[in-house]
């Protein structure tokens, strides 16, 4: 049996976004022994491409805004499926993370008196994204690694995760490898951090990179842990559609915010034509209302381009179907055009949005400022994830706690462009800290070796079959799934065709258990492919068991064969849990009760 | 388009030499598409690193036909048409396999800059007031994505591997977005001559030219850091001045 190293840490955290860093930051401020471990290098993680901002209700830009409007507008977008306590607190806590951000050294783009400047962004009422131009997100992460470097925290680098160990029903450490030599070791903690970030690369349509294969996710469930709300993956209504090689990358919802409208072959403004009833007070019903908005008009109504997510991917997946889409396969989504209204237009698009400016000029071509984008929908986000407390983030297991986007509860339903960031550092730091002191109060626990090693057994499997010995590439594998739940468990969905799905993925495991490696261990891309496999295969099993169980459309959920809202379903999140014979099992548990002062918010935030 | 054939470095730090591979190209491609392809096709062991493949993260650094580029943002119909594409590794750095260097050395540099140091809040919320105009020079340093194309150009690193000597333009950018900042109260001065290597450049802006987020690396952050320096250390008249001057206070106070 291979050797392997083992290290000793109070709080170990996997990932190193902005939730993972955040995270721990908060432990090694509280005086534990910290580490960080992370697939890429430092400051490449996910984060770094978010765009548009992080929703904060400063009030900055308009003093009608509090962390009621931002609680309510969560909820709202989320259908009522939040975890409302997590909605509460990241509300509540937003706007502290992002002052410390300021203090932290982040440069934000400012108001005339000098404050952080905030943004219009889809489903909230005001604006309330703090930015730096369309990069927040390397903003973000910059400035937690720049901050993080100083302060103790032990990191490793290109080297992942492949296992949980536990002590009894506690989480107390984690077995890996350097993808550098592909050499094994282990982690022995007293509480581990899941911060893997989501699950894109399930789908082949997608704006997350290669990391994305639902590693937190499945490595909790594999450890126990239940997993929530898995039907809901967000596919972000923009991302760009033309040339080929760059098909789903993202193109920010901050374009729609600056003024940026969304057409059909025709010249449609199509969004128009279908307000949800719930938005219709908010929303503006003519062009020059919603201009008004984008420009800082605190009494126009948002245009109907900054309704929700899920929402405008739907109406830009009708549009595209009945034939009313753009060459490609997308619609138009025009920025230009503004040219019409500000007097340096070109200067003005290039100042807020300069890296899409940037990415359409060197990948398709394309000048924003003088002609229209197309755009069409990419799997951007998922919802769901691990079942944490609202509180501490613990997952169901002791032990175990999850931060970001691979945590559930906070988004519901659908996901607020903007709350993504400040989820991060809000949840990131209560992470942390609760980790801390479990971490604290538990000490360590014992590793049992016998799972250390067939953990490293399975791992090396790919080696055995060779692709003489009946073997097959990693990469087959992953296009196929990929494939298959673009077609079946995508933006409509349908019975039959998830049950294809599942019958797909039973497939699909059985070729993976063949999945080969060449060459040797160091720095080997096929064999790393093939160990994200088992990930990949697990997450989109529950995204589609779950997404058949909901038999209704609500949020991210579009189901053609139940095309409305039930109120049957509106009672219940979905968990997923392995049960003892390793098959994945399914159950209903119930939305708890609001209290009545948030109750009360709601309503009053109806009007 | 016809096949395209690649030259791609392959191997590691003992034994490497170039392999060529050939695979279809078609519209729109990038650079990081075709290795990606190679990879499914016939060679799934080479290896490289990428990310968000939209020239954000700055992992998929490479020479491509000699040129240092990010590969996910070099479109292969920049390229000569029908002509071989040659891709090899940043060469500044020791090799790990293929594509992939050791650029570990850039993360020890960077702990050894004095961290961010703001003024005391200026409003009692403890939030800070600054202008736009104020923070669009530091703004412009703080787009870089860590690519460390600009590294692996400098000829200072480069050819005279004065790595322990000189931590390079991503650094000199990195403590010029710290010197300029407007809440910043750290004196980095001493160090960048001293520690730093600041007179090694002798501003060929060769890094500028490479860098894909287009920072204007040497007259916006590397000269205004030696005039700084120069001001400090070898102006006579501020030498002289300085020792009628009293001791500068560690934090300003509030506005």
């Amino acid at each position: 049996m291979d050797q392997y190293v083992t290290h000793e840490h109070d709080v170990l955290v996997i990932g190193a976004g902005g939730a993972g860093l955040r995270a721990a930051i908060e432990a090694s401020a509280m005086g534990c022994k910290t580490a960080v471990i992370c697939k890429s290098l430092l400051g490449k993680a996910h984060t770094v491409m978010a765009e548009g901002g992080m929703a904060a209700a400063m009030a900055n830009v308009d003093d009608r805004d509090s962390w009621k409007v931002h609680f309510a507008d969560t909820m709202r977008g989320g259908q009522y499926l939040n975890n409302w306590r997590m909605a509460e607190l990241h509300a509540k806590e937003a706007p502290s993370r992002v002052r410390e951000l300021e203090a932290w050294g982040a440069v934000f783009d400012r108001t005339q008196e000098g404050k952080i400047l905030q943004r219009n962004f889809g489903g909230h009422r005001y604006p309330r994204l703090a930015h730096v131009g369309d990069r927040t997100g390397l903003e973000m992460i910059r400035t937690l690694q720049d901050h993080g470097i100083h302060s103790g925290i032990e990191v490793f680098m290109e080297m992942t995760v492949i296992d949980l160990l536990k002590d009894g029903d506690r989480v107390i450490g984690v077995v890996g490898y350097d993808r550098e030599r592909g050499r094994f070791r282990v982690w022995h903690a007293g509480a581990v951090v899941l911060a893997t970030g989501g699950i894109g690369r399930a789908f082949s349509v997608t704006s997350n990179s290669w990391e994305y294969t639902g590693d937190g996710q499945s490595l909790a469930y594999r450890a126990g842990a239940d997993l929530i709300d898995m039907e809901f993956v967000q596919f972000h209504p923009t991302g760009m559609v033309w040339p080929p090689s760059v098909k789903g990358i993202l193109v920010t919802e901050g374009v729609r915010g600056e003024g940026g409208v969304l057409r059909n072959k025709d010249g449609k403004r199509f969004m128009f034509d279908d307000i949800p009833d719930n938005y219709k007070n908010q929303t503006a019903d003519n062009e020059e209302e919603g201009w008004r908005y984008t420009q800082g008009d605190k009494s126009a109504r948002r245009p109907p381009e900054l309704l929700t997510r899920d929402h405008v991917a739907r109406c830009i997946n009708r549009e595209v179907k009945a034939g009313r889409g753009s060459p490609h396969g997308g619609v138009f989504l025009d920025i230009a055009w503004i040219k019409e209204r500000l007097p340096n237009a070109e200067e003005h698009i290039k100042k807020k949005l300069p890296s899409m400016y940037h990415q359409f000029h060197q990948l398709a071509g394309l000048d924003i400022t003088k002609e229209p984008m197309e755009v069409g929908p990419t799997t951007h986000y998922v919802m769901g994830g691990v079942k944490v407390d609202g509180d501490s983030q613990m997952s169901t297991v002791p032990g175990l706690f999850a931060a970001g986007e691979v945590a559930a509860g906070l988004h519901g339903a659908n996901r607020l462009g903007g709350n993504s960031l400040s989820d991060l550092v809000v949840f990131g730091k209560r992470a942390g800290e609760h980790a801390a002191k479990f971490a604290k109060e538990h000490g360590a626990g014992q590793i049992n070796k016998q799972q250390v090693e067939e953990a490293i057994r399975l791992s090396l499997a790919p080696f055995d079959h060779g692709i003489e010995g009946g073997g097959e590439s990693p990469y087959a594998i992953q296009h196929d799934l990929q494939q298959l739940m673009q077609d079946y468990v995508g933006i409509v969905r349908l019975e039959d065709e998830m049950q294809r799905a599942l019958h797909g993925i039973t497939l699909l495991k059985k070729r993976a258990e063949r999945a080969s490696a060449i060459g040797h261990r160091e720095f080997n891309p096929g064999w790393h492919a093939a160990i994200d496999l088992r990930n990949l295969l697990t997450v989109s099993e529950a995204v589609a068991l779950a997404a058949i169980e909901r038999k209704e459309s609500r949020g991210a959920q579009f189901r053609e064969d139940f095309p409305d809202k039930s109120d049957e379903c509106s009672k219940f999140n979905i968990v997923l849990r392995q049960s003892s014979d390793g098959s994945m099992c399914l159950s209903r548990q119930p939305t708890r009760e609001l209290p009545p002062e948030l109750k009360a918010i709601i309503e009053e935030q109806k009007s | 388009m016809p096949p395209t054939t690649f030259r791609i470095w392959r191997g590691d730090a003992k034994n490497a030499d170039f392999r060529e591979y050939t695979t279809e190209v078609s519209e729109g491609m990038v650079v990081l598409d075709a290795v990606h392809q190679i990879q499914a096709e016939s060679a799934p062991d080479l290896a490289c690193r990428w990310n968000c493949k939209a020239g954000k993260c700055g992992s998929c650094s490479a020479e491509i036909n000699g040129k240092p580029r990010l590969m996910c943002m070099t479109r292969m119909n920049q390229l000569p048409p029908g002509e071989t594409v040659t891709i090899e590794p940043m060469r500044s750095f020791p090799l790990v396999r293929d594509l992939v260097t050791d650029v570990s050395w850039n993360f020890e540099v960077k702990k050894r800059i004095k961290k961010f140091k703001p003024r005391k809040p200026d409003a009692e919320d403890g939030t800070w007031r600054m202008q736009q105009a104020d923070v669009d020079r530091v703004q412009e340093f703080r787009k870089c994505i860590e690519c460390f194309l600009c590294q692996d150009v400098c000829h200072v690193l480069r050819d005279h591997h004065k790595h322990n000597e000189f931590i390079g333009p991503r650094f000199l950018v990195y403590a010029a977005a710290l010197e300029m900042h407007p809440l910043d109260t750290e004196d980095r001065l001493a160090d960048l001559k001293n520690e730093h290597g600041i007179g090694y450049c002798n501003i060929t802006k060769c890094c500028t030219k490479v860098c894909p987020e287009h920072i204007t690396i040497t007259d916006n952050a590397i000269i205004p850091l030696k005039e700084r320096v120069v001001d400090e250390f070898y102006d006579p008249l501020t030498r002289l001045f300085r020792i009628f001057k009293p001791k500068k206070p560690a934090e300003s106070t509030p506005a």
